[in-house]
C-alpha cells in the first residue's frame, strides 16, 4: 500500500478524476438544458380528459402534458383537494390548457386518481396565436366576409390556405411598417435635428429652412402613399376568420390574422412532427419575440450579443497588446512598473456590477452627456449618447476584459527567445520594427488566447450590461438599412439578460421555463462557436510560428 | 579624446550594393575598424580593459582566448549589441571610417546595416527562406520583387546554400539542418551588403562537416567583407584566419599575422594558451 503511494499512482488517479468529474458535469449541463430546451419545439401530442374537480363535476379539460411529477398525498388533501387514497405519493400532471382568455389562466395541475377518461383525438386541434397564448379546441368553420366557406371536412385545408395568404399579408405589413415607413420616421427625425442644429448655431436662414421644409413634404407625401397602401392591406388582413370549438363545448370566433400556425398534433407521422420541429427551431432563432417576451424567436438577442462581443474585441485586442507591448518592452522594469502590474491583475477580479456602476457614470453620464453638448446639440433634452447603448457597453467589456489580455500578452511576448530580437535588431532594425515584423506576428498565438479569454467572460456577462446599454424588448436592431447604418447609441438586447427576463421578469413562468433552457442552450452554443473559431485561427498561427523548438 | 565627427549617413545604393556582389575587392590591407582605449564595464565590474586594436580591411581577424576572457563582449561593441544589456558603461572609443560609432548622434540601425553579426545558435526567423534572406533588405525599403528575387539568389549563393534551397525558398526556415540555418543566416547577413561581418563562434553549435562548410564559406566571404571571428577552436582560428588576437582577462595580450602567432608567439601568455596550458 505504502508503495503504491510513493509510486504516485494516487495523484494520477486523483487528477484523472477531476478532469472525468468536470466533463461529466460539463456533459451533464449540457445535456439537461438541452433536453429541456430542445424539448419545447417537439409538438407535443393534445390530450382529452373527463376530471372530477372540485364541486364534485366531471369536467372535460383538454391540453398538452407538460410535467408529470409524484407528489405525496398528504400534501394533495393538506391543500384542500378532496379525495382519498391508500398510496403514499400520487401522480400529478400539469396540464397546458391555454385558451387564456377564456379561462384566465393557461395550466392547469390535474391528480392521476381523479382523471375518469384519458384520449386523444386527431381532430384537436393547436393554434399559435400573436396574443393570448396557444388555443386548444377541434375546428368547425371557416369564414370569409362573415360568410362560411368551409365547413367540417374540408375545412382544414381551406384554413391552412388561409393562413398562408393572411401570413403574407402580415408581413407586407410588417415590411411596410417598419421597414419603409420607419425610414421615413427616421429621415423625419434627422431632418428636425438638422433644422434645430441650424436654430441653435444661428444659420436658420429662409432658404435653409425653405430646403428642409421641402424635403420635409415629399417625405410626407411618399408616407401618405404608403399609408393609402397599409390600409387597403389592413383591410385584407381580417377579412378571414375561423370558428371553432373547446373541449367543454364554448364556441369561439378567431380572426385568422391572430394566428400564427394551426396544426393537429395527434395525426402527425413522425416526418411531419420532424419538419414541425425544424421550422419551430428556425423560427426561434430568426423571428422576433412575443408575448412580453415568453414565445416566439430571439433572433434582436442573438444578433445584438454578437454584435457586442465583436465591437469589444475589436477594442480590447489593440488596447491590450499596446499596453502589454508597453509594460514589457518598452517601461524601465522598477517598482512602478511592479505596482502596474499588480493594479491590472487586479482589474481582472473586480466584480462586474462595479464596472456597470463605473460604466454608468463615467462613460454614460459624463463622457456620453459631454459628448451630446458637444455634437448632438440639437437632440437635447433627449440625450444620443448620455444615455445606455452599445458602445458604452461594448467598452465597459472590453475594461472588463482587458486585464486578461494583458496578462496573455504579456505570457506571449515573454516567451519569445532573445535571439530572434537580436537576430532582428543586428540586421539594422529598430526596436518598433523589431516589433512589428518579427515579434508581434509570434506572439499571435498568445494574444488570440486572450482574445478568446475575454470573449467567453463577455459573452456571459449580464449584471453590468443591465446598466449600461441592454434592455427587455429593443424596437430596432442597432445595424439597419439607414444612414449611418451602425447606430452605436441604440440600445439592444442581449442573450444572457434575455434568460433573467423571461425567467424571472416574466409575466408567465411556466409558459417561459422551456424558452429559458432553450435560450441558455443558444448562448452556450453560440459562445462554444466563437471559441472553436478562435482556437482554430489560434492553432493555425501557432503552426506558422512554431518556434525553435529542435 | 578628439572631438567626434559628424554622425554616420545610410544612404543605400541598390547598384552599389548589386555590383559588390559581382566585383570581387582587390588592393592592400587598409584599416576598416580602430579601436581606441576602449574600457566596458558590466556595473562596477570591469570586463574591457582598455583595448587598442586595428581591424584590417578585407581581411579575416581571429578573437581567441580562454572562457570569460572577453572576445564575445569585445565583438559585440563593434556593432553596439552590448547596448541592449543594462548596467553596461563604455569609456574610449571605436572608430569605423574615422567616425565614433558611440557617438551621441550615430544612428544605431544605420551602424548594424554596415556591421552585420552571426551568432552562436542559428536563429532564423520564423518565415521562409527567402523572407529570412529578404528581411534587412524590406526594411531598407526595397520592394521590387525583380530586386528582391536577385539579391536573395545572389546572397543565397554567396553563402553556398542556393543550390540546396531553389527549390523551397517559400518553406520554412526551419526545415533546415542546423549547418543550412546558420548558413542561411549568413546569407541573411551579406544580402544587405554590410561593411564588416562579425562572427561570434558561428560553428561552434555544428557538426564537423557543416563547420568545415562555414569555414570554406568565410574563406571566399573575406575577398569582399572584413570578418572578425570569434572561436575558443584554436586550429579554426588558425585554418581560417590571416590576423589573430590574443585576449585574457579583458586584456589585449598580442595581436598578429596568424602564422607568426602560432609558430613565434611574442607574449608568454598566448605561447603558454596555444601549446594548452590553460584555458
Amino acid at each position: 500500500m505504502k508503495n503504491w503511494i510513493k509510486s504516485g499512482s494516487p495523484w494520477v488517479w486523483l487528477t484523472a478524476a477531476s478532469v472525468s468529474i468536470s466533463i461529466i458535469m460539463v456533459v451533464g449541463l449540457l445535456m439537461l438544458i438541452a433536453a429541456r430546451g430542445l424539448g419545447h419545439f417537439w409538438p407535443a401530442d393534445v390530450h382529452s380528459f373527463e376530471y372530477l374537480d372540485d364541486s364534485g363535476q366531471t369536467i372535460k379539460i383538454a391540453g398538452e402534458i407538460r410535467d408529470t411529477e409524484d407528489v405525496s398525498t398528504q400534501q394533495i388533501i393538506d391543500s384542500g383537494i378532496k379525495f382519498e387514497s391508500s398510496e403514499l405519493w400520487t401522480s400529478r400532471h400539469l396540464i397546458k390548457t391555454g385558451n387564456r382568455e377564456l379561462y384566465g389562466i393557461d395550466f392547469r395541475s390535474l391528480i392521476d386518481p381523479l382523471i375518469s377518461k384519458r384520449s386523444q383525438d386527431n381532430e384537436m386541434m393547436v393554434l399559435e396565436r400573436r396574443e393570448w397564448g396557444n388555443f386548444y379546441g377541434t375546428l368547425k368553420q371557416v369564414k370569409l366576409d362573415g360568410k362560411v366557406i368551409a365547413e367540417s371536412n374540408s375545412s382544414w385545408d381551406t384554413l391552412q390556405q388561409q393562413i398562408a395568404a393572411t401570413s403574407e399579408i402580415y408581413s407586407t405589413i410588417d415590411d411596410i411598417e417598419q421597414g419603409e415607413i420607419g425610414s421615413i420616421n427616421y429621415t423625419l427625425e434627422r431632418l428636425r435635428l438638422k433644422q434645430r442644429g441650424l436654430e441653435l448655431k444661428g444659420e436658420d436662414s429662409p432658404e435653409a429652412l425653405g430646403k428642409i421644409e421641402e424635403e420635409r413634404q415629399s417625405l410626407r407625401s411618399e408616407y401618405k402613399t404608403l399609408q393609402k397602401e397599409l390600409t387597403k392591406h389592413y383591410a385584407e388582413l381580417n377579412r378571414a376568420s375561423l370558428v371553432a370549438e373547446t373541449i367543454d363545448g364554448k364556441t369561439v370566433e378567431i380572426t385568422i390574422s391572430k394566428v400564427v400556425m394551426a396544426y393537429q398534433p395527434n395525426g402527425m407521422s413522425i416526418f411531419d412532427k420532424i419538419g414541425f420541429y425544424i421550422h419551430k427551431l428556425w423560427e426561434f432563432v430568426s423571428d422576433e419575440p412575443r408575448e412580453a417576451n415568453t414565445e416566439g424567436g430571439i433572433f434582436p438577442a442573438i444578433f445584438g450579443t454578437v454584435m457586442m462581443v465583436i465591437i469589444m474585441a475589436i477594442l480590447v485586442t489593440p488596447f491590450g497588446v499596446v499596453a502589454a507591448i508597453y509594460l514589457r518592452e518598452y517601461a524601465k522594469q522598477g517598482p512602478i512598473i511592479r505596482m502596474i502590474r499588480i493594479a491590472v491583475n487586479n482589474l481582472a477580479g473586480v466584480p462586474s456590477i462595479v464596472y456597470g456602476v463605473f460604466g454608468l457614470g463615467f462613460f454614460v453620464y459624463f463622457l456620453g452627456g459631454n459628448i451630446d453638448q458637444l455634437f448632438f446639440p440639437e437632440a437635447l433634452p433627449a440625450p444620443t449618447f448620455g444615455t445606455p447603448g452599445l458602445m458604452w457597453a461594448s467598452i465597459t467589456l472590453a475594461l472588463l476584459t482587458v486585464p486578461v489580455v494583458i496578462v496573455s500578452t504579456e505570457e506571449g511576448l515573454s516567451r519569445i527567445p532573445k535571439s530572434i530580437r537580436e537576430g532582428s535588431l543586428a540586421l539594422g532594425a529598430t526596436k518598433a520594427e523589431t516589433l512589428w515584423r518579427t515579434i508581434i506576428p509570434m506572439t499571435s498565438p498568445a494574444i488570440m488566447t486572450g482574445l478568446i479569454l475575454a470573449v467567453a467572460r463577455a459573452a456571459g456577462e449580464v449584471a453590468p450590461l443591465m446598466l449600461v446599454g441592454v434592455v427587455k424588448l429593443a424596437p430596432t436592431l442597432p445595424l439597419d438599412g439607414d444612414f449611418p447604418f451602425m447606430h452605436l447609441d441604440r440600445k439592444f438586447m442581449h442573450l444572457g439578460f434575455h434568460i433573467y427576463d423571461v425567467g424571472f421578469q416574466s409575466p408567465n413562468v411556466e409558459a417561459a421555463r422551456p424558452l429559458v433552457y432553450a435560450t441558455a442552450l443558444l448562448l452556450v452554443l453560440i459562445i462554444i462557436a466563437l471559441n472553436l473559431t478562435a482556437i482554430a485561427i489560434r492553432n493555425r498561427l501557432r503552426e506558422k510560428y512554431k518556434s525553435l523548438e529542435h | 579624446m578628439s572631438d567626434s565627427s559628424a554622425p554616420m549617413t545610410h544612404g543605400v545604393n541598390i547598384d552599389a550594393i548589386k555590383s559588390k556582389q559581382s566585383n570581387p575587392a582587390t588592393g592592400v590591407a587598409e584599416t576598416s575598424l580602430t579601436v581606441k582605449d576602449l574600457k566596458l564595464f558590466y556595473g562596477e565590474k570591469q570586463a574591457l580593459n582598455g583595448i587598442n586594436m586595428t581591424i584590417p580591411k578585407e581581411r579575416v581577424t581571429a578573437f581567441i582566448g580562454p572562457s570569460g576572457c572577453g572576445k564575445s563582449t569585445l565583438l559585440r561593441c563593434f556593432n553596439r549589441m552590448n547596448d541592449l544589456v543594462d548596467d553596461v558603461r563604455i569609456e574610449g572609443q571605436i572608430l569605423l571610417h574615422d567616425q565614433d560609432i558611440y557617438h551621441r548622434d550615430v544612428d544605431i540601425a544605420a551602424l548594424r546595416r554596415q556591421v552585420g553579426m552571426v551568432f552562436q545558435k542559428p536563429n532564423p526567423f520564423p518565415k521562409s527562406i527567402y523572407e529570412n534572406v529578404a528581411y534587412g533588405l524590406r526594411l531598407m525599403g526595397v520592394k521590387d520583387r525583380r530586386t528582391l528575387d536577385e539579391i536573395v539568389e545572389n546572397s543565397l549563393r554567396g553563402a553556398a546554400l542556393w543550390d540546396e534551397v531553389k527549390d523551397r525558398l517559400h518553406d520554412s526556415a526551419f526545415g533546415l539542418s542546423g549547418g543550412q540555418q546558420q548558413r542561411l543566416v549568413i546569407a541573411r547577413a551579406i544580402a544587405i551588403e554590410p561593411e564588416v561581418l562579425l562572427l561570434d563562434e558561428p560553428a561552434s553549435a555544428l557538426d564537423p562537416i557543416s563547420t568545415l562548410k562555414i569555414e570554406e564559406l568565410i574563406y571566399e566571404l573575406k575577398s569582399k567583407f572584413t570578418i572578425v571571428i570569434v572561436t575558443h577552436n584554436m586550429q579554426q582560428a588558425a585554418r581560417v584566419s590571416d590576423y589573430t588576437a590574443f585576449m585574457y582577462m579583458g586584456d589585449l595580450v598580442e595581436l598578429a599575422d596568424t602564422d607568426l602567432l602560432f609558430t613565434n608567439p611574442k607574449q608568454k601568455q598566448t605561447e603558454d594558451y596555444i601549446t594548452g596550458r590553460y584555458g
